[in-house]
């Protein structure tokens, strides 16, 4: 378990440990000591209180904390048979994204997300789930596949953002972000997407060309980082707290936008806090969905995508 | 019609790679290149339109459509009260300007970024012209061009600046199948979500020499491997021996190599 320090979360992240240790002491006991009862009971009401009145640097906040479940678990929870696959077949494998197919309710699908890393060592292999190109490349490549099988394909975000590096630059990122968004909007297959954690920029939307978009309740998406809003809008980092109010990339708003489909429900404090219940709620949704666009034929599921993506955003007209 | 946005105004102008001192009207005779060291200075959407349709002569499309203020955005002072600043200073239309016209006697569409308003960046206005140019396109089964010049996507307008990304994408993604071409022109600077998406999808990218053309911001980069780049990274000569390029052309050569090309295509 990882505990933060944000002050919003101080006495949850205390009562988490307490808890945590309260239940370990009192492993292979049947009955519920009362200290622990009330402690669950303390961390209730606390969550209550807290959670009732986030701001959205907040949420961003929870969006990233170091216990949030990344796409493996989910995928671990969701899907049978998951076999992954690596390599863009023109330069390397990118372990800031994961791509590879599996069975859902039985049936063959594909399935690519970015992954985070839980430890040091693998947050740095996995890049802080900061894809270069050869992450794009692989997830369109897996995508490509999914259609000549004419497989569904459920796409998982979670991303600061594409990888700002040199080398990625000399391969390509924007190239490779461009392509995914100008294929995706034709794939002759369905493309659920869920948004769990960080939805950054053209390294989240470059999985997020979908017929539908679902997001975690305490998730958030958004053009730009508060942090990097912050610096270019009043070139101070620490303003990000300002910045992500005014961005207003957390899910309600998303969804009055249009930019979003559904709010997904998290477990009472978030995701980390349940996250076999999270699962089961994602794993509800996609089956929701997938019903659904599985009735359309083809023709009419991309229509239906165009004019999705065609009707975003909010202009005059004098 | 604004003209002069390109170069700074006044009598004389200083070129800014080599120093020389030049008439103004003889840089705009040479379409705002230096003479003496080929310095391409950034033009305007209107000089650029002038440049390209035959004779200069076109009509300007979906001049209606404005920025709004979705987000109700504040910085330093109101979204709302910045767009009326650019509209003052630049034009009423945003960052992209849409002309239909001839190049080299044919039919074309050409989109043309203006980054004198707001370094061009890319909110829903700019969204909603460029996929209007689109489906124009597809209507009347035209070419189009879009010449890219902006900093990417425009924050003030969060999540929706982002998501002009993929409405762009879903109408080039149709002329595409539609078997309609799409040329790309990236000019200095295309950068962000700008180059992320549109800027990067053409069926042929050109660029004009020496533009900065990245995804992340050199700045970003510097700060994030904290070490300085290398001189002439992301920039067009860099990206052409990366393989992201289809050519490099000269100002005064783009209006001809563009009829050439779409003419491979018509
Ligand atoms: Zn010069």
């Amino acid at each position: 378990m990882a505990i933060t320090t944000h002050p919003f979360l101080e006495t949850i992240e205390k009562l988490r440990v307490e808890i945590l240790e309260l239940e370990a002491s009192q492993v292979g006991s049947s009955e519920v000591s009362p200290e622990l009862e009330a402690a669950r009971n303390q961390l209730d009401a606390e969550i209550t209180k807290v959670y009732s009145n986030l701001s959205r640097w907040e949420t961003c906040l929870l969006a990233r904390h170091p216990d949030r479940p990344y796409t493996l678990a989910y995928i671990h929870d969701i899907f049978t048979d998951f076999t992954e696959m690596h390599g863009d077949r023109r330069f390397a494998d990118d372990p800031a994204l994961v791509a590879g197919f599996a069975r859902f309710d039985g049936e063959p699908i594909a399935i690519i997300g970015h992954q985070k890393g839980r430890d040091t060592a693998e947050k740095v292999r996995r890049n802080f789930g900061m894809p270069r190109p050869e992450g794009y490349r692989k997830a369109l490549r897996i995508m490509k596949l999914a259609v000549r099988f004419k497989r569904p394909i459920i796409t998982f975000i979670d991303t600061p953002g594409a990888y700002p590096g040199i080398d990625a630059e000399e391969r390509g990122q924007a190239e490779a972000i461009a392509d995914n968004l100008i294929e995706m909007a034709r794939l002759p297959v369905p493309i659920i997407v869920v948004i769990t954690g960080e939805g950054g920029s053209g390294g989240a939307l470059a999985l997020g060309l979908g017929d539908r978009v679902l997001m975690l309740e305490h998730a958030v998406y958004s053009v730009i980082s508060p942090e990097g809003c912050a610096a270019i809008l009043w070139k101070d980092q620490s303003r990000a707290e300002e910045a992500a109010q005014a961005l207003k990339l957390t899910s309600e708003t998303l969804k009055e936008f249009g930019v979003i489909d559904e709010i997904l429900t998290e477990p009472h404090g978030g995701a980390h806090m349940d996250p076999g219940a999270m699962s089961s709620t994602i794993e509800a949704g996609i089956r929701r969905h997938l019903r659904q666009l599985k009735k359309l034929r083809p023709e009419a599921m991309i229509s239906r995508r165009y004019k999705k993506f065609r009707s975003m955003g909010v202009a005059a007209d004098r | 019609m604004k003209k002069g946005q390109g170069v700074p105004r006044g009598l004389w102008i200083k070129c800014e790679r080599c120093g020389a001192i030049l008439y103004h009207k003889e840089a705009t005779a040479n379409l705002h290149v230096c003479p003496k060291c080929d310095y391409h200075f950034r033009m305007s959407a209107h000089q650029r339109l002038d440049s390209l349709f035959d004779g200069g002569r076109y009509k300007t499309l979906f001049n209606r459509i404005r920025s709004a203020d979705p987000l109700e955005f504040t910085d330093s002072k109101p979204y709302r009260d910045r767009i009326k600043i650019y509209q003052k200073k630049v034009g009423p239309q945003d960052a992209v300007v849409v002309g239909q016209g001839e190049i080299d006697r044919s039919q074309t569409i050409v989109a043309a970024m203006e980054y004198a308003f707001m370094g061009g960046s890319m909110g829903s206005a700019v969204g909603e012209k460029i996929a209007l140019a689109g489906e124009r396109c597809l209507d009347r089964r035209l070419p189009l061009v879009i010449v890219a010049c902006s900093g990417g996507a425009r924050m003030q307008e969060g999540i929706l600046s982002l998501m002009q990304m993929a409405k762009i994408s879903a109408v080039l993604a149709r002329m595409r199948e539609k078997r309609l071409p799409f040329i790309s022109v990236l000019t200095d600077p295309t950068t962000g979500g700008v180059t992320a998406s549109f800027a990067m999808q053409g069926d042929l990218n050109i660029a004009e020499p020496a533009s900065l053309i990245g995804f992340a911001g050199p700045r970003v980069i510097e700060q994030t491997i904290r070490q300085t780049l290398p001189e002439g990274f992301q920039r067009s000569e860099f990206l052409l021996e990366h393989g992201m390029l289809d050519r490099i052309v000269h100002r005064h050569e783009l209006k001809s190599t563009l009829a050439t090309c779409l003419g491979y295509f018509r």
